[in-house]
């Protein structure tokens, strides 16, 4: 440890060390000698805060913001390197300090030494497992810039955390233990890093010191390194060789174990990186809708965040989807109207005319709109324990919009370690593949390699509300602007006022042999002898015929009562009232087709009957053959039935009979409609 | 902002009075003019809190126009719970157990707080949007990923969401705030000369007659401010002569303690006290 010497203090970017900052470093302990404060040569704003503190509020006020992630795993020293950015820039306190001393004796891997790691490991379960299970902002700033460093696991299983820290991040630091070379985590953090469009890739190669600070273990390194970026298209990359347990590199380059390096150290090439700011602000004018602000009757503001280009007063706007167009007459702000207003900015806009626009909407340049689509095809990352059930609905959200959903069978599901294509009839937590996306109704979007606001989206579970996937576009797969609406003339409510009735799906659902076909048949009796215009769908009748193509798997069974819901539909469209016997079992598929239909249509009706009471009836003898195993995939043996929360309806067949069932069924129905029947 | 009010049925913000919460409430402000705020503000109180706070609370909100929400945990107040008496049940009752009661009485579905990532080490994982179960719980192995700048805020009814507008702001971020913006702020966090006794390693302040002096204390006069603002019995002063704003960020830039350093909440249960207070539901 000892045989680090101190560095030269020389080479433009330091000056003396300060008065101020000794003071203090006096009544600091120094735990390890072999950490040297390096930094006190680099960070030289201390000389600024104590002489002139108003001049480095200026130079603080100016300073621009980069935001990056640190890939690699425990073992490459990630966290450590953090620990050591922290450190070197003064961020860490006294107090912390004395608390990173002690952990660093009781937890620390390293011995008498301090445990950088420490310092950045938050949660308390990690601290125990020794390793980092989230993403973990840490912030630091050096004279020139401020800096968020995302701080996220590098093995597979966090694949998700990685995506998610990469999202913000302007430059991804790939690190790489010397004595390894590049290995296969390697090729995925970088897979990851260009996927989710990070331009600035920076190689750190790490640990140098174990390897005897050896030029050619890092010269070889890079050039396996730059074979590999150029195959999965990555155009290019700063590589530094740093040791972030003994400092090297990492403030002032080149170290004095490093004489034959000649590039940046890593705080410099941090600090002076060019980030593409700019670029969005170049592109044509787009803001997406958030809220409209409206406090009294005389304003009528639109505000959000622009996500390209610029706009001014005077500047023509189209509302999209609508197409509708205006001209920008204030940039409302609350220090005075704006002249102008650039990518980046949350504003708020009044419009020169009273036009229909309203969150989810997109102002854009009136000359160069962008595209709104309901299909595309989309790189996805799935972030949920749940895996993707293909034609499922869920919630997408992109920008201010929020819709329905659902994704098609991916086309192809990409190895992260090998990047080969993979045929995928699903995507699982942590993997990545490419899919069609079908929305109900059309979005306004921009590729995402064109414009990460419009081009990224969340998918989210109808049921769970959770984030299940991140989803960036590719393109769409036709304009929705080509696809129209055949507008009827005879409508849904011509056909149901004809026959005098209020269309209506009364949706069966239960374990088999619950009763649900028996119940379902008298009630349609019933109805019919009341002179109603009735059609009963019955599951094992539709399985012969619209749906003999799909078996019983957990994606079939979604896709069957999907199409029995588009038929459902139309037949309401038709005026009838619809009854449906199916076992129906996930919640989420009946949530589909109860948004399909108008508000109040879809009558969940729940025949709740006992497993044990469904098994012992048996009618058809299918238990027994389930349980016998002949049967796979059988509801209530080996795949879940899920209870409605709140049917509608709900038959307790132990203690109603099907003629009941069927009577209060009916009053219900009729109960609920309007008097003039 | 915008986005939580447009996403959420009756959003809050919580309201400390300190520095975090006057920028959170400057930028409102500034996310919704002309209107105002679209949200009350809402003040859990421990009636511990120093008596400048109170002053500043009751001023900041009619300036913003917007409606103040006081709240008083009924059972710590018949109890008469205080930080010189119950030691850490202070905290759990008025603030803990006091921001859920509020939260349910009122029906908040969603509720802004000051928390910054750059305070403590649990918080460096907070998300900005922080969803809590119905029982105000937080799982922090189970948190929604969020991201570019894409948030997720459904929720089913009874949960809620916390969320962190300015999570990624850090301490001179703030304060370079205050002072480009001129924002009002506790006079508190500037020195002066103020009653003092120190204690357990704190230093104190008497701010009023309730502050039960042990045999022996005499308040001495020094030339103190804060750097951070709590209940008076358990927050401690730095001695300092910065009376102004520049003073003030030059001492914070040159110090060597951090910021939470004079909570003495933070320091219960060793490295995890803050994670599991916010398990429990203290924001």
């Amino acid at each position: 440890m000892a045989e680090n010497s101190p560095l030269p203090l020389a080479g433009g970017v330091g000056g003396a060390p300060v008065a101020a900052r000794d003071a203090t470093d006096k009544d600091t302990p120094t735990p390890n000698p072999s950490s040297k404060r390096e930094g006190d040569s680099v960070y030289q704003t201390d000389s600024l805060i104590a002489e002139d503190i108003g001049a480095y509020l200026e130079l603080h006020q100016n300073k621009g913001l980069l935001r990056f992630i640190t890939c690699g795993s425990v073992d490459d020293g990630k966290s450590t390197l953090i620990g050591r950015l922290l450190y070197d820039s003064k961020m860490i306190f006294e107090d912390q300090l004395a608390a990173l001393e002690a952990d660093s004796r009781r937890v620390g891997t390293q011995g008498q030494a301090i445990d950088f790691a420490l310092l950045v490991d938050g949660l308390a379960a990690e601290r125990e497992q020794g390793i980092t299970i989230d993403v973990a902002y840490r912030f630091f700033s050096t004279e020139k810039r401020k800096f968020i460093v995302a701080d996220t696991p590098g093995h597979e299983q966090y694949t998700r955390n990685m995506v998610t820290g990469a999202s913000t991040a302007d430059l991804a630091v790939i690190l790489i233990d010397a004595r390894k070379g590049v290995l296969m985590q390697t090729r995925r953090h970088s897979f990851l890093a260009h996927l989710i469009g990070i331009r600035h890739i920076v190689l750190a190669v790490n640990k140098m010191d174990l390897v005897g600070y050896d030029q050619d273990v890092f010269n070889k390194i890079v050039a396996d390194y730059h074979a590999f970026a150029q195959e999965i298209g990555i155009a290019g990359f700063t590589a530094i060789p740093i040791s972030g347990f003994k400092g090297d590199n990492i403030t002032q380059a080149p170290s004095s174990e490093t004489p034959w390096y000649r590039g940046p150290s890593l705080i410099e090439h941090l600090e002076t990186v060019e980030i593409e700011a700019t670029a969005a602000q170049a592109g044509a004018f787009r803001m997406p809708v958030q809220w409209v602000n409206r406090p009294n009757l005389d304003f009528r503001g639109f505000a959000g965040l622009i996500a390209e280009g610029t706009v001014k007063p005077g500047d023509a706007v189209r509302v999209i989807p609508s197409g509708k167009t205006s001209t920008v007459s204030r940039i409302v702000t609350l220090d005075g109207d704006l002249e102008e207003a650039v990518a980046g900015q949350s504003v708020t806009l009044t419009l020169a005319d009273e036009i229909d626009c309203s969150r989810g909407d997109v102002l854009a340049a009136a000359g160069d709109p962008p595209q709104a689509a309901d299909q595309f095809e989309a790189s996805l990352v799935w972030m949920s324990d749940e895996a993707l059930i293909p034609g499922r609905g869920y919630w997408l959200k992109l920008a201010t919009q929020t819709v329905s959903a659902s994704v098609a069978h991916p086309k192809y599901e990409i190895d992260v370690n090998s990047l080969e294509h993979l045929a995928a009839k699903t995507l699982s937590l942590n993997s990545i593949g490419v899919a069609e996306v079908t929305t109900d109704k059309p979005i306004v979007f921009e590729p995402y390699a064109k414009n990460r606001q419009l081009g990224g989206f969340i998918l989210i579970d109808k049921l769970t509300n959770a984030t299940v996937a991140a989803g960036m576009i590719h393109f769409s797969l036709r304009r929705a602007q080509n696809v129209h609406w055949q507008a009827l003339e005879i409508g849904r409510e011509q056909h149901a006022t004809l026959k005098g009735q209020a269309p209506a799906v009364l949706w069966f659902t239960g374990l088999s042999g619950s009763g649900k076909s028996t119940i379902a048949n008298m009630v349609e009796k019933k109805l019919h002898a009341t002179g109603r215009h009735t059609f009963l769908l019955d599951g094992d009748n539709v399985r012969h015929g619209l749906n003999k193509d799909l078996g019983f798997t957990e994606a079939d069974r979604i896709e069957n009562i999907r199409r029995v819901g588009e038929v459902a539909k139309l037949m309401t469209d038709a005026g009838l009232i619809v009854l449906t016997a199916f076992i129906s079992p996930f919640r989420a598929e009946r949530e589909l087709v109860r948004q399909m239909l108008p508000e109040g249509e879809f009558i969940e009706v729940f025949v709740d009957t006992p497993l044990e009471v469904a098994e012992n009836r048996d009618v058809k003898g299918l238990y027994k053959k389930a349980r016998a195993g002949e049967l796979k995939n059988f509801t209530g043996i080996d795949s879940p039935y899920e209870r409605p929360v709140n049917p509608e309806i709900r038959i307790d067949t132990t203690k109603t009979s099907p003629e009941e069932a069927a009577e209060l069924i009916v009053n219900r129905l009729i109960g609920a409609w309007t008097p003039d029947l | 902002m915008r986005e939580v009010v447009a996403e959420a049925t009756n959003p809050v913000m919580l309201y400390s009075v300190g520095k975090d919460s006057a920028v959170m409430l400057h930028l409102a402000k500034k996310a919704f003019y002309p209107a105002p705020p679209p949200f009350p503000l809402l003040h859990v109180d421990t009636t511990w809190k120093f008596q400048d706070m109170y002053a500043l609370r009751d001023k900041a909100a009619r300036e913003a126009g917007m409606d103040l929400l006081v709240y008083h945990n009924p059972e710590a107040m018949e109890r008469g719970i205080n930080p010189f008496d119950h030691g850490p049940l202070h905290t759990d009752m008025w603030k803990t157990e006091g921001l859920k009661q509020a939260l349910d009485k009122w029906g908040f579905d969603a509720a802004f707080g000051g928390a910054r990532r750059d305070e403590e080490k649990s918080r460096a994982k907070e998300r900005i949007f922080s969803f809590r179960t119905a029982t105000h719980g937080w799982d922090p192995k189970n948190q929604r990923p969020e991201l570019w700048n894409l948030y997720n805020a459904r929720k089913a009814k009874g949960e809620s969401i916390r969320v962190f507008p300015i999570s990624n702001w850090t301490e001179l971020d703030i304060w370079q705030y205050i002072m480009a913006e001129g924002i009002e702020i506790v006079p508190l966090y500037m020195a002066a000369k103020r009653p003092t006794v120190m204690r357990d390693g704190l230093l104190l302040m008497v701010d009023d007659e309730r502050f039960p002096l042990k045999p022996g204390e005499e308040p001495v006069m020094r030339s103190i401010r804060f750097r951070t603002l709590g209940c008076y019995p358990l927050t401690g002063a730095v001695e300092s002569e910065a009376a102004t704003l520049p003073e003030v960020v030059q001492e914070m830039l040159l110090t060597t303690t951090s910021e939470r350093q004079g909570r003495a909440i933070d320091k219960d249960e060793g490295g995890a006290g803050m994670e599991k207070k916010k398990q429990e539901g203290y924001f």
